[in-house]
């Protein structure tokens, strides 16, 4: 299968060996993948943000960057919501309408991509640590993703998943939400991050990079040895 | 004018503030999952979606059936006025009280007359507003406002109750809760004796038969409506109901959003006078309604039956508690109706200020899309003006040129990667509590290029 591959602006940035791992995965697994190099980002700080009309033109760009793939996948549970369930009532360009309902019906996000697209749990993984496992909102609640992942990290090798009694609660990122209140979203980390230590995991996973970067900064300015890995990283080590 | 920031920074500092939220709202959460288990999840998404049908139903011709409803309560003796503003129903209730020679009321939990603050209306005309639900006369007594929607002393622990019982009526110390019920119902019980007109709230009035419903725990409202001669139920126009038929749907899915019960204790139906002598009034409230039923995109947040579910499984009032959000609806339901009630620029922080996370639309029994008309919201305020942010606005301007340009973009990653380490130390609102990441040395696509492709 040809797989077209989205890369969020904050993985490309930040975290690009997010990427690279699903690229090494999906190449695992006998399937070619390319990255459309014209890409930017799916338009979403500035939607979030209450700036529609320059949302429109990025979002745009991207519609037109992806209109011809047929599978099309995302690192980023936020990112696809964006893409899959925001621009179909959102982005109405009457040229465009054909464009975005198809690249809305042929995104996903990863995990959901391997489990229930190509119908695979075991990635031939090996990760030999104690991992918690931290529902990231978009995922969760606007794409319904809970057992995917969590089916995939239970059958890497050697990896003991442990699950936090507060892990579908909001992390307190929330994109500019956690510049514009820094001390709310602060406070909301501050409580994930105690129910990540109850578990005694090593490892913090999710989904989303940009949670994981809020919850690694509080991690490491107080100094609690715990690190946070995006699952795909996890999946793609053997 | 409010300061919803600094305000949520004086609760979040308060650990004894904190504690007491995070206890009653995870209480709260706890005791609703288990009576939604007990009813199953498909039978509870079932009254969901029911109940979402028949407000759409309702609010769609919201017309007719609040005609059908003020002919069929004047058929019962009922005197139905219509107000358009606050103003208009406070001073129908003063001009009763006046009449009637009133010089003080006994009130039931009403969500609806604090919307309109009567209260200081009633005690600016010389008339004395009695709370008889424990929780409101708990907020009374400590000259506050309720902090939650049903639950209106829920950032009160029992310790602070004591206290303020010790101190506002001289009693000695008591943290029993069956004992400060006690000396509550004996203040109140002369009061409902010697009371010339009680205030009550609406949950539901049926069109078809014109029926009152009034929900509750403590039996006060019943005592509110049933004892003095004069009852004056004031209700928001949005509360009509078709049917009869449709109450039950209601009645299971409320009081197990709420209070994380089953049912309430008492369920009062009020079809008119039931006595002679007795006076039966309902005030009609519009106060913004009308405009929020013409706006196709917000119209289903009058869909709301005011449970408080939405605001218990809140991360953010979770944290910084109802009095935060400068007006009487606290939570994801409030920061919507705020700034279409009081006006984009009194709210204009409380569409932002939510992660988004979207666990309010899970949970609101009438399946109300809180969290995206949060973000319609914010599309309103910032088109508005309403809140200027002149480097936010520039920021986008630049973030958008750069990201429909992918030679742009690529220069600009190029451009942040020359930066020195340290201008990464510092990111206003980020790196107070939180490290930030260096960028990585190379880009994805870097990657992609040089070894991927
Ligand atoms: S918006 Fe929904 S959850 Fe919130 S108070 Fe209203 S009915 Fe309850």
């Amino acid at each position: 299968m040809k797989i077209a591959l989205f890369v969020p602006c904050i993985v490309d940035q930040f975290y690009p060996h997010v990427a690279v791992s699903a690229v090494r995965i999906l190449r695992r697994l006998g399937h070619e993948v390319v990255f459309p190099v014209e890409q930017t980002c799916c338009g979403q700080p500035a939607f979030n943000s209450g700036y529609h009309a320059e949302a429109r033109r990025v979002a745009k760009r991207l519609v037109k960057v992806f209109s011809g793939a047929d599978s099309i996948v995302s690192v980023s549970g936020s990112c696809t919501t964006m893409v899959t369930c925001f621009y179909p009532k959102w982005l109405m360009d009457p040229a465009l309408a054909g464009d975005v309902r198809h690249i809305a019906s042929h995104m996903y996000e990863f995990s959901d991509f391997l489990v229930n697209q190509l119908q695979t749990v075991d990635v031939g993984a090996r990760f030999p640590h104690k991992v918690t496992y931290h529902d990231a909102c978009h995922g969760l609640r606007e794409l319904r993703i809970k057992s995917e992942p969590r089916q995939l990290l239970a059958a890497v090798r050697e990896l003991e998943l442990v699950e936090m009694d507060n892990a579908e609660e909001c992390c307190g990122f929330g994109g500019t939400f956690a510049v514009k209140f820094t001390e709310i979203s602060t406070a909301m980390g501050n409580d994930k991050i105690t129910g990540v230590c109850a578990t005694g995991a090593d490892y913090l996973t999710a989904g989303d990079s940009s949670c994981l970067m809020h919850l690694n900064g509080l991690l490491k300015r107080q100094n609690i040895p715990i690190q946070t890995i995006h699952y795909a990283e996890i999946l793609a080590n053997q | 004018m409010h300061d919803f920031k600094q305000a949520a920074h004086d609760n979040l500092t308060n650990t004894h503030l904190r504690q007491t939220l995070r206890k009653s709202t995870r209480t709260s959460l706890l005791k609703r999952s288990q009576v939604v288990q007990e009813l199953g999840e498909d039978t509870w998404q079932q009254l969901r979606r029911r109940a979402h049908q028949i407000k759409k139903e309702t609010i769609a011709h919201l017309d007719e059936y609040l005609e059908q409803l003020e002919a069929h309560l004047t058929e019962q003796g009922v005197q139905v006025f219509w107000a358009e503003t606050a103003a208009e129903a406070n001073d129908y209730i003063i001009q009763l009280a006046k009449r009637e020679g009133a010089s003080f009321v006994v009130k039931s939990k009403s969500m609806t007359t604090e919307e309109i603050d009567l209260n200081p209306a009633l005690q600016a005309a010389g008339i004395n507003p009695i709370e008889t639900d424990l929780g409101e006369y708990i907020v009374q007594l400590a000259g506050e406002r309720p902090s939650h929607i049903t639950a209106p002393a829920l950032h009160k622990s029992r310790e602070d109750i004591a206290r303020l019982f010790q101190e506002k009526l001289g009693i000695d110390y008591t943290d029993n809760p069956q004992e400060l019920t006690k000396i509550a119902r004996q203040k109140l019980r002369q009061k409902f004796l010697t009371a010339k007109i009680g205030v009550s709230g609406v949950n539901f009035a049926i069109a078809e038969n014109g029926t009152l419903v009034v929900i509750e725990n403590e039996a006060n409202a019943r005592l509110c409506m049933t004892l003095p001669d004069v009852h004056v139920a004031v209700m928001g126009i949005e509360k009509v109901i078709p049917k009869l038929e449709h109450l039950p749907t209601f009645l299971r899915l409320l009081p197990r959003s709420a209070t994380g019960q089953k049912f309430t204790s008492y369920v009062s139906l009020i079809r008119g006078a039931q006595s002679s002598g007795k006076a039966v009034h309902l005030v009609l409230l519009d106060n913004g309604r009308s405009e929020m039923l013409a706006d196709p995109r917000f119209h289903q947040a009058l869909y709301c039956i005011r449970c408080g579910a939405c605001l218990n499984t809140c991360p953010v009032y979770q944290r910084v508690g109802g009095h935060t959000y400068g007006w009487v609806y606290p939570g994801p339901i409030g920061a919507i109706l705020t700034p279409k009630y009081q006006g984009l620029t009194q709210g204009k922080d409380l569409p932002f200020a939510s992660s988004l996370c979207g666990s309010c639309t899970d949970i609101c029994p009438v399946q109300i899309d809180l969290h995206h008309l949060l973000l319609w919201l914010r599309q309103a305020v910032v088109s508005s003006g309403s809140d200027r942010h002149l480097i936010e606005a520039v920021a986008m301007k630049f973030w958008t040129i750069t990201m429909i340009s992918p030679l742009l973009y690529r220069l600009a990653s190029r451009l942040v990667r020359w930066l020195p380490q340290r201008a990464f130390h510092y990111i206003p609102g980020w790196t107070e509590t939180r490290d930030f990441p260096s960028p990585a040395p190379k880009t994805f696509r870097e990657i992609w290029n040089e070894s991927l492709k």
